[in-house]
């Protein structure tokens, strides 16, 4: 591998993936299949949540992985940091999904390097629409990827939603969105639970509460999972950057609400 | 039809180098050298937004002298090669010793096959981590490459630049005390080098996975007067760099 260097009218640019493309034409970014032939079962993720609070943006997904009826993985993570000031958040095929989040925070940074000043948020939400789309093909073959996008835009001083679907089509949420197949359990119980003004903890807890709402409603999404400890991974965006809440603290927020709910004998009624 | 002179290569290599040296020395010199919490590099340099000291990758930056559009392409470049390997491979596979290794072939080739040699010279510094030590490597405008791990001078008047480094290194130093000591080797005896006039980044380890931070011009005027002693981001814990994802936030890429 010599030192990437291209004559000016074959220049890339800041852009990794056009990097690739220039270097090596038959690599595929992403994973791709024989369109012919029938697709084995995957593993796909579930639900995934976010909701502006005060401060910015909290992103929560559970950690459930399933192939068809089969629990594939437990532990999976899908919430991760897109840069700094950043979250992205995955249902669909895990395999491509997780792929396309590497991607994803390579270009980033690779552009933030290359010009030396990030992205703004719009530049990230259509850069990964612009990934979502050339998924296209795959998602017909059934490998549908829908990511979430959140973050902290400096310019304005405000969180940020952004929902695709598989044409790579992006829209911009005015406060709360959520994905995957208990996407709509999760929705439901935000909308109930969001308020303009939510604190930081609100805003986790109410995040928490949608995520077990769908884990009750809908059998691919998993709940917390009190036997192995495993409870879901739950992000905020602020000014000061991306942050994963710690796992003592989430586990906490998933008890108090699980007491909460046993109490009542499973009723849940409308507030904490 | 002309003959071409018969020139002896000698004279051919002697002239090159002696051109590349002149274009190099026409601009301002560099500094970079060790400090407890990592690697500093201090550079004279005005302007704020066209850098002599860049981020190549997590633990990996770079700094050139020169002309500017010459060695930006060569940092550009060193961007890319970081980061097609670190995404084919890991991130952790992603080391500055095969970096330094291309740059010096590059510059080796284009000094003996082409008409005009670059006229430049640059650093490409990694942090050390898990025990291992931090290195600096140097490469020359004809592809000479030399590995330190106390400091490194680049440009013009190397020589007085470095004896003046080499009088007041200490193993261990704290950052504002190795940043007043490269001000100082780089102003020489009759001149003060003002915050404005500095261009100074570190690659330290309280920065989480990405290590490189540029200091601003505030921050640089109160560790030169003393009023504070070391970088202050607070310190993030950093996984260094998953297979799959990272699942660590980075650090950004600004000053602060």
């Amino acid at each position: 591998m010599g030192l990437p260097l291209f004559p000016p009218g074959d220049d890339p640019g800041p852009s990794f993936a056009a990097l690739i493309r220039q270097s090596d034409p038959t690599r595929p970014l992403l994973p791709s299949v024989d369109a012919t032939r029938a697709m084995p079962a995957v593993a796909h993720g579930t639900t995934v949540v976010a909701l502006r609070f005060a401060d910015g943006v909290v992103m929560a997904g559970d950690r459930r992985a399933t192939e068809g009826n089969i629990i594939a993985h437990r532990a999976m993570e899908k919430v991760f940091p897109a840069d700094r000031h950043s979250a992205v958040a995955i249902a669909g095929a895990a395999g491509p999904a997780v792929e396309m989040v590497k991607l994803f925070q390579t270009q980033l940074e690779h552009y933030e390097k290359v010009e030396g000043v990030a992205l703004s948020l719009e530049g990230k939400a259509n850069q990964l629409g612009q990934m979502v789309r050339e998924h296209l093909p795959m998602a017909m073959q059934g490998l549908v990827v829908v990511p979430l996008f959140a973050g902290f835009d400096l310019r304005l001083g405000e969180g940020r939603i952004f929902t695709y679907d598989v044409t790579g089509g992006h829209f911009e949420e005015a406060d709360h969105a959520a994905t995957g197949s208990g996407g709509r359990d999760a929705r439901t119980t935000i909308k109930l639970g969001w308020r303009t003004d939510l604190s930081r903890d609100e805003g986790i807890e109410l995040a928490v509460r949608a995520l077990y709402e769908a884990a009750d409603e809908d059998s691919a999404t998993g709940g917390p999972d009190l036997v192995r400890g495993i409870f879901p991974v739950v992000a905020t965006v602020t000014a000061q950057g991306y942050e994963r809440q710690a796992d003592a603290d989430v586990a906490h927020a998933f008890t108090s609400l699980v007491e909460r709910r046993s109490l009542g004998r499973g009723i849940t009624g409308g507030g904490p | 039809m002309t003959m071409p002179f018969y020139v002896a290569p000698e004279q051919v290599m002697k002239d090159r180098a002696e051109y590349a040296q002149k274009g190099i020395a026409r601009g301002r010199s560099l500094v970079a050298c060790v400090y407890d919490d990592g690697i500093l590099v201090v550079a004279e340099n005005p302007s704020r937004s066209l850098h002599k000291v860049s981020e190549i990758y997590d633990r990996i930056a770079f700094a050139g002298v020169g002309k500017y559009n010459e060695f930006d392409q060569l940092r550009v470049a060193g961007v890319r090669h970081a980061d097609t390997k670190g995404f084919a491979f890991s991130r952790e596979d992603v080391d500055a010793r095969s970096l330094a290794n291309l740059y010096a072939q590059f510059l080796g080739q284009v000094f003996t096959h082409e008409m005009k040699p670059l006229e430049v010279e640059i650093l490409v510094a990694e942090l050390g981590v898990d025990g291992k030590r931090d290195q600096l490597y140097h490469i020359a405008y004809e592809g000479t490459i030399t590995d330190e791990d106390r400091f490194a001078v680049l440009g013009g008047e190397t020589e007085t630049i470095s004896d003046r480094v080499a009088e007041s290194f200490r193993d261990g130093w704290a950052l504002d005390a190795a940043l007043r000591a490269a001000v100082t080797a780089l102003a020489g005896p009759d001149r003060t080098l003002e915050p404005a006039d500095l261009e100074v980044a570190v690659l330290s380890r309280a920065n989480g996975r990405r290590a490189f931070r540029r200091l601003g011009h505030e921050e640089l005027a109160e560790l030169l007067s003393g009023k504070r002693r070391s970088g202050t981001r607070a310190s993030r814990a950093g996984s260094g760099g998953a297979a799959s994802p990272q699942t660590d936030d980075g650090g950004p890429l600004r000053s602060e």
